[in-house]
């Protein structure tokens, strides 16, 4: 076990750096360099700067050097110190504002990758051991829909319908009163009463292609000999189709971790813009519309890496679960 | 009529129905032996009927689409004067006398309501206009060669607003609207597949062949990409891009960005086969005939899985409009004058706007259909991909 998470974290190595050199990459890809858009910016507010006030901004970044030593002193900055340059947009650290907003979206994406397999396994498994049934077609074609139906559109139509049934206008986390009210029972009731829609929008992108995959590995397993064994053997249906077939079946979603966690945080990013909620979509927006590009390079690789490390973490919490995986028998 | 000739008419139809449909199996099992891989191909789609449905709704998009200045009663950008927002145009059938007649619209006209003071369009149904099909009017170009002066249909009255799903903001046919911009949502998705295709068959081949450390690589390349969420980086790209470029520039660069990521699932898939081809007798022949790797890879190795890597593009076709579509609601993708589905979208972003105009959200209609019309197509391509299997 031990040496299966040493050897993850260690193949997790070369992907965060080759993140952290796109995220670097995307910093410096607009034409005008950061310092120009900072000062164009200043000088429109009417604050004129002096050729060494640029100057030493030039220095604090060390944009007169090549792009290699640049790279090098945000890394080490970030590593050493935590920061990751200034936004000029909000005119803070860019490392405050991501912490303002990440939390938020941690919380938002962990709920949203639990609420995607607590529909999707019921289903699955409803919808393979009643094929054909009236249910599974349901179920099919809602899948299908949900493939075509982009996020945002989702959402779009779900605070219509909410708001044409009931009247009440699911837009942000909190209600306007609580918006900057310290937390309270009441305060946690009305987050309750506002999230359950953006996180099921965001949910029903992974849901389902979970269902296809848990359906087809289902229907394959359910017919195979030990099954016919364990029900020869008199044990209660219930628990028969969920302690073997469902075991085995589940599998091959452990392996879809890896692409569910990047959808799931790409669908927070929309419907969160979408929805009007307080996480880093919308910071990552508004940075990328008013090219605040350390803004935008550093969320890109705060997203970027904490997917890496969620799926490792998956990944391990899963060999632990499943002993096939930790003995090397099956590769995820 | 005699009772006992009806059962002797019918048998000798049945048998002759029967022996007709045996030798229509016959006839075809026979041309079966000696059909082209396309024939086989084409055989085994036409089985799939909802593939087959599928196939044609996409034909007519792409067709209205693509000849919108026909299809299209308006251009995307005129404006009726004090229509803004207007609801879809209603079609009648039924005449005030309670005839039938041609499908005719009335002339809407706006008045203020004076309690609530928000403007109405109420029917003036003191005068039909009847819809006509190729009505005449000014003379344009179709795709800008073509000189004709019809339109698909219309009122013959050019300043009787007809208005299928509505109008926008500034009075522009919704309608009409969705038909352009289809042009640039529906073929975005052709272009990043292009390039999907050829970077994903050229670094999976590269990988898949030759191994070692060029496939180690690859192969971390592809691992971050994937593992990677998309919609940060397409943002982040398209926010790189200079504002001061022009649709066409813009279009193609957008397509670049869906293509960044799209191709790793194609590499992984040419790299898996190939694995498991260059070792077969064909290659190894091709390369005793003195073949460089090259030519192995692209005329030997890959043409042995092409539809395959086919069905995999049609499959990636819709994330590719999606992506579009989501960029340009967010703002940065298309920008207006030029019309996509995700622009026009953009209008419909507040909840005010949809609870008092919904028809602003139509466009996603049309968006989902593609989508899933192209999931089908791509059903049915994979069952029928490989039409030598026994199945």
């Amino acid at each position: 076990m031990t040496a299966l998470i040493i050897r993850r974290i260690i193949l997790i190595i070369p992907l965060l750096f080759i993140i952290s050199i796109i995220s670097f990459i995307i910093i410096l890809l607009p034409p005008g360099s950061y310092v120009e858009t900072y000062v164009e910016n200043l000088e429109r507010t009417g604050f004129l700067m002096d050729e060494s006030q640029i100057k030493a901004i030039y220095k604090q970044y060390g944009l007169d050097r090549p792009a290699v030593v640049q790279y090098i002193l945000w890394m080490s900055n970030f590593l050493l110190k935590g920061e990751m340059g200034r936004s000029f947009i909000y005119q803070k650290p860019v490392t405050e504002v991501i912490m303002e907003r990440l939390p938020m979206s941690m919380a938002v994406t962990l709920i949203s990758l639990a609420v995607t397999w607590l529909l999707a396994v019921p289903i699955g498994i409803y919808s393979a051991l009643r094929q054909y049934s009236i249910g599974d077609y349901v179920a099919t074609i809602i899948g299908f829909v949900g493939l075509a139906l982009p996020n945002f559109l989702l959402a779009l139509a779900l605070t219509y319908l909410v708001f044409a049934k009931t009247g009440h206008a699911v837009t942000g986390l909190f209600s306007i009163e609580y918006k900057d009210a310290p937390w309270t029972v009441d305060k946690l009731f009305d987050l309750l009463g506002n999230i359950w829609l953006p996180i099921l929008v965001i949910a029903s992108a992974g849901t389902a292609s979970l269902i296809r995959i848990l359906r087809a590995t289902l229907l394959d397993e359910k017919n195979k000999q030990y099954v016919t064994t364990a029900r020869a053997k008199g044990l209660p249906e219930h628990k028969l189709i969920l302690k073997y077939p469902v075991r085995v079946a589940i599998n091959p979603l452990i392996s879809t971790i890896g692409w569910t966690l990047p959808l799931i945080v790409s669908g927070e990013i929309i419907v969160s813009q979408t929805l009007g909620l307080e996480t880093l979509g919308p910071v990552l927006l508004s940075a990328a519309m008013g090219e605040d590009m350390f803004l935008v390079g550093s969320i890109v690789m705060i997203l970027s890496s904490l997917t890496v490390i969620g799926t490792l973490i998956s990944d391990i919490l899963l060999a632990w679960i499943d002993p096939r995986i930790r003995f090397d028998k099956v590769s995820i | 009529m005699s009772t006992a000739s009806k059962p002797t008419f019918l048998t000798a139809l049945s048998e002759h129905y029967i022996r007709w449909k045996r030798e229509r199996s016959q006839r075809l099992q026979e041309r079966l032996y000696y059909a082209s891989q396309r024939e086989l191909v084409w055989h085994a789609f036409k089985k799939h009927r909802l593939a087959l449905v599928a196939l044609i709704i996409l034909t007519v998009l792409y067709t209205v689409s693509i000849g919108a200045d026909f299809f299209a009663p308006f251009s995307p950008l005129n404006r009726f004067q004090n229509f803004n927002d207007a609801p879809p145009t209603r079609i009648h059938l039924i005449t005030r006398e309670g005839k039938l007649s041609w499908p005719f619209v009335y002339q809407t006209v706006r008045v203020r309501n004076t309690e609530t003071f928000k403007y109405e369009y109420r029917e003036n149904t003191t005068h039909r206009h009847i819809i006509r099909l190729l009505v005449k009017t000014e003379p344009y170009k179709l795709l800008k060669v073509i000189p004709i002066q019809h339109k698909f249909f219309g009122l013959s009255d050019r300043h009787v607003p007809l208005l299928l799903f509505g109008s926008d903001r500034l009075g522009r046919d919704v309608f009409s609207r969705i038909l352009f911009a289809g042009r640039i949502s529906l073929f975005i998705g052709f272009g990043g597949v292009m390039v999907t295709f050829i970077l994903g068959s050229i670094l999976g081949g590269i990988s898949g062949y030759y191994g070692g450390l060029v496939d180690e690589i690859i192969q971390r390349i592809i691992e971050v990409l994937i593992s990677v969420p998309n919609i940060p980086i397409w943002i982040a790209l398209s926010a790189a891009l200079p504002r001061d470029w022009g649709t066409i520039k813009i279009y193609f660069a957008i397509t670049l960005i869906l293509a960044v990521r799209g191709w790793t699932g194609l590499a992984r898939v040419v790299r898996g086969r190939i694995i498991s081809l260059r070792e077969e007798e064909f290659a190894l022949a091709a390369k005793a005939a003195g073949a460089g790797d090259w030519r192995i890879i692209f005329t030997h190795l890959l043409p042995a899985f092409i539809s395959y890597l086919i069905v995999h593009i049609t499959l990636a076709i819709p994330g590719m409009i999606l992506g579009e579509t989501a960029l340009s609601f967010l703002g940065l993708g298309i920008k207006p004058p030029a019309v996509s589905w995700g622009t026009l979208l953009q209008d419909a972003q507040d909840i005010t706007v949809l609870a008092n105009y919904p028809w602003l959200l139509i466009p996603s209609l049309f968006v989902v259909l593609t989508i899933l019309m192209f999931n089908f197509v791509g059903d049915g391509l994979r069952d029928a991909a490989d039409p030598y299997a026994s199945r």
